[in-house]
C-alpha cells in the first residue's frame, strides 16, 4: 500500500490522517503536497496524524522535518498524533522525537493548540 | 540476533535498472530471504529499511536515476552472517564528508539520515570504492550471537 491522506477539520485544527508508507517518490512527494497546500490556506493548526503509518524512510523523516519547518516559518504549528512503536523509534534514534510536541490522544492533541 | 534453525545456505544476485521500483524490488528480495533465515519481525523491518536506503544512494545518488547504469544486488546467508552487497556505477562520494546527522546543527536537515539509519540497524556496514568505479556497500546483520 502506497500513502493515503485523509484531511478533516475539528474545530480551528487541521487533521491529517496518514495511511500506508512514507517514502522516497509518492508517499514523501504527496505528503509534501498536502502540507504546502494547507499552509498555502493559512491553515495554521495542522495535527498529523500517523497512527496507520506502516513504514517511513529516511525521505519520509526528511518530509516530516521539512513540513514541521514550513508551517512553524509560516507562524503555524505542526503536531504529531499516535505514533506506533517503529515510528516513534525512527524519531528516537534521530533526535527528533524532543523536536515534535508528539501526542496519543487526539482530544488531547486538539486542545493543546 | 536470531538463532539459525538449520536454514539452507542461500543467495540471490540481481542487476537492476536505476529506478525506484528497484528499491522496492531489493528490498521484498531481501526480506524473503531474511525471513527464510529465520529473522523476526523487528529484525526484518530493519534489514528492509538498510536495504531500501541502500538501495537509495545507488539509484538516486549513485546512478541518479541514468537508464543505462545499474545496480548489481546480492543477498545471502550462511549459517552465521545474512549479507546484502549492493554496487553503482556512479562517480562515488567521499565518505568521510558525511555530516553527522546528530549534530545539533544538522538535526533539522531535511536529509543525510540514511547511512546512520542502516548504520544502527545493521551489525556491520562497510563502504568501499570500486576499482571500475562506482561505490559497493556490504551490510552484515548476525544470526548467531558473537
Amino acid at each position: 500500500m502506497s500513502i493515503k491522506l485523509n484531511t478533516r477539520q475539528v474545530g480551528d485544527v487541521s487533521v491529517v490522517d496518514v495511511a500506508g508508507r512514507i517514502t522516497l517518490g509518492e508517499g514523501s512527494s504527496a505528503l509534501r503536497d498536502t502540507l504546502r497546500d494547507m499552509v498555502g490556506k493559512s491553515q495554521k493548526k495542522i495535527l498529523l496524524n500517523l497512527g496507520e503509518v506502516s513504514y517511513i524512510d529516511s525521505s519520509g523523516i526528511g518530509e516530516l522535518v521539512s513540513g514541521f519547518t514550513t508551517v512553524t516559518n509560516s507562524g503555524g504549528q505542526l503536531k504529531l498524533l499516535n505514533l506506533n512503536k517503529r515510528v516513534k523509534d525512527l524519531l528516537q534514534i534521530t533526535k527528533l522525537y524532543t523536536v515534535f510536541d508528539v501526542h496519543e490522544d487526539e482530544a488531547g492533541a486538539i486542545r493543546s493548540f | 540476533m536470531r538463532e539459525n534453525k538449520h536454514q539452507a545456505p542461500e543467495t540471490v544476485e540481481r542487476f537492476l535498472d536505476s529506478t525506484l521500483e528497484s528499491v522496492d524490488s531489493a528490498e521484498e528480495l531481501a526480506v524473503g530471504v531474511a525471513q527464510r533465515a529465520g529473522f523476526d519481525a523487528d529484525d526484518l523491518m530493519r534489514i528492509g529499511m538498510a536495504v531500501r536506503e541502500s538501495m537509495v544512494n545507488a539509484v538516486v545518488h549513485g546512478n541518479r536515476y541514468n537508464a543505462h547504469k545499474r545496480v548489481r544486488f546480492s543477498v545471502g546467508h550462511n549459517s552465521q552472517r545474512f549479507t546484502v552487497r549492493i554496487s553503482d556505477e556512479g562517480e562515488g562520494f567521499d565518505f568521510e564528508s558525511l555530516p553527522d546527522p546528530l549534530a545539533p546543527e544538522n538535526i533539522m536537515r531535511t536529509s543525510g539520515r540514511g547511512i546512520f539509519l542502516i548504520r544502527s540497524f545493521m551489525d556491520e556496514f562497510q563502504m568501499r570504492h570500486l576499482d571500475r568505479g562506482g561505490t559497493e556497500v556490504t551490510l552484515v546483520k548476525y544470526l548467531v550471537s558473537k
